[in-house]
């Protein structure tokens, strides 16, 4: 009846295909979910306490609208030290409610009515909804295991329109795992320099590349700084998901667009939450990133092992080099993402995500998050191996 | 990844859980199983490794037993110092772990036996008689809250979403 009171707008956007696997998986028991998208560690001790000081000290109210200055200073400090790109506290940097705020406002800052935005494929299942809601239309750019699912200035060539405005760049890549070597992010940069795109650079795993790996940041290739906004926050890095605590740094003009859109409709992000980002990143320059980086090992340990057991068991998988995510090939089973994914559900109450979800050219694969425990990840293993073992029956 | 920095891993990976393969612990750390192997034997012939024990919670059994710490004021030998003594204590039964540490006192022991009589007894007839101990000090443990990085209260479930982002 009230449907009519509805933007079509916002009718017309699907439901993300992640949430009707979690509907689905709430009613199976014991089940093992290696479904989740987010660290397995709770915030390090140190930070949770730092918040509880903040709580006592009465630092109850709201902040500047960009967030504390001491907290951009030491994002400004970072990203410099550690990623190499320079950003002005001052002017350049918002603290926003997690990534995900960021994504929103920088993309109703930047898209007007019809722009369209490039999207690497498989990718995060938020940016094209996003787009949508500002009004713009999201194009696939697909990419491929065969390429280690890196986008290339070739694919992106073929989809640049008079309409293209933006691309939104996600390496380490949720769900595929991959990072964007520095050979295709000079591609990528000339293909935006080339048709004067935006790049909108989402680095919210670039602390968790394994192996010695590093992910380099776009906005440090020369000439990318004015078009890129570079997006990133707490949640993955400090294992602060729930505090939702990310920001974006952008040249002034973009910056000072977004930031009318969060001041209008947030105001700030959480006192306490900003308090534990300074913590966290004050005491991660000081001790050497030491939660960051035992996280981390830890997280590659059980890389290795989903991988290597993955391929073991036939599921032909690509190496993740980042995040926590591997991203197996099933389409050797003749079943399609989604109903390998309920079947194994159903039959062996695993969770796994249809790499439809993520986009088109997921569909063959499955998201498999590693941050789960060793012990729970074997047994999760052992029950794909039976369930594949039936589908060999069949 | 240094020689050492992988034997912290593996050593790190067997205190969390001694039961891990060494082919699990092999494909972890991108390194051979016959690598892991015979660092593990090593390990063991150097007595690093010295035991692959689990952490009980006795309170969930029906054992029963008392536990006291109890803290220990010697007089050291000399050229032995304190060492001739705690090998003395320690190999008593009831002691299941002597520290020599600062402060106002010299060893803490860790002393379990089936009845308060029983520790009580040990604590008087065997520990304070020593001529080299000059004090004792005997406080019971009541309740054990974390053990060896191991939190004994109820694990807190996983508070996460079963799927999410």
């Amino acid at each position: 009846m009230s449907e009519r009171f509805v933007n079509p707008r916002i009718a017309a956007i699907p439901p993300s295909g992640i949430r009707k696997f979690f509907n689905l998986a709430g009613t199976i028991k014991n089940a093992i979910s290696l479904g989740i998208g987010e660290p397995d560690f709770v915030t390090p001790y140190h930070i949770r306490e730092t918040m509880i000081d903040s709580l006592l000290n009465g630092e109850t109210q709201y902040t500047e609208n960009r967030g504390m200055l001491s907290l951009r200073k030491e994002i400004a400090r970072y990203l410099e030290d550690r990623h190499n790109v320079k950003y002005n506290p001052e002017t350049d940097i918002v603290v926003t409610i997690g990534a995900s705020e960021a994504i929103d406002i920088v993309l109703r800052a930047t898209l007007r009515e019809g722009d369209e935005v490039l999207l690497p494929d498989p990718g995060y299942v938020s940016y094209k909804p996003c787009v949508e809601m500002c009004g713009g239309v999201g194009i696939p750019v697909k990419t491929y295991a065969e390429d280690a699912f890196q986008i290339t200035g070739q694919a992106l060539e073929e989809k640049i329109t008079p309409r293209t405005r933006a691309l939104i760049l996600s390496y380490p890549n949720n769900p595929t795992g991959a990072i964007l070597e520095d050979e295709y992010l000079r591609q990528v940069a000339d293909v935006a320099i080339r048709h004067d795109l935006l790049v909108i650079c989402d680095e919210i795993y670039n602390e968790l590349v394994y192996d010695g790996l590093r992910q380099t940041s776009l906005a440090s290739l020369q000439g990318m700084w004015e078009r890129t906004v570079t997006i990133n926050g707490f949640s993955k890095a400090f294992a602060m998901t729930g505090h939702r605590i990310g920001y974006f740094c952008a040249p002034q003009p973009i910056a000072d667009a977004a930031l009318k859109i969060h001041q209008y409709t947030i105001l700030c992000a959480g006192r306490s939450a900003q308090a534990a980002a300074i913590h966290a990143l004050k005491t991660g320059r000081e001790n050497g990133y030491e939660d960051v980086i035992q996280m981390r090992e830890s997280y590659n340990r059980r890389r290795r092992l989903m991988h290597h057991a993955f391929n073991d068991m036939g599921l032909t998988c690509f190496e993740p080099r980042g995040a926590f995510y591997a991203f197996p090939c099933i389409q050797y089973t003749g079943l399609d993402s989604e109903t390998f994914c309920a079947r194994l559900l159903n039959e062996q109450a695993v969770v796994c995500i249809p790499g439809n979800a993520f986009g088109e050219s997921g569909e063959g694969f499955i998201r498999c998050c590693y941050a789960t425990d060793q012990e729970k990840m074997l047994e999760a293993f052992k029950r794909m191996r039976a369930f594949l073992a039936t589908l060999r029956e069949e | 990844m240094t020689m050492d920095h992988l034997k912290y891993q593996v050593l790190e990976m067997l205190k969390n859980d001694c039961r891990t393969s060494l082919e699990d612990m092999a494909v972890m750390l991108g390194v051979s199983t016959q690598n892991i192997a015979s660092m593990v034997d090593e390990m063991e012939k150097e007595q690093i490794i010295l035991r692959y024990s689990p952490v009980v919670n006795w309170d969930k059994t029906d054992r029963q037993f008392v536990e006291a710490m109890i803290e220990v004021k010697v007089t050291p030998q000399k050229e032995k110092g304190f060492d001739a003594i705690a090998k003395r204590i320690y190999q008593y039964n009831e002691v299941k772990s002597v520290f020599l540490m600062s402060g106002t006192y010299d060893l803490l022991i860790l002393a379990e036996a089936p009845t308060l009589k029983e520790l009580a007894l040990f604590v008087s007839e065997k520990l304070s008689v020593m001529e080299t101990v000059t004090g004792t000090s005997t406080s019971f443990v009541l309740k054990r809250y974390k053990q060896d990085g191991v939190i004994f209260d109820t694990p807190s479930e996983d508070q996460r979403l079963v799927v999410s982002p």
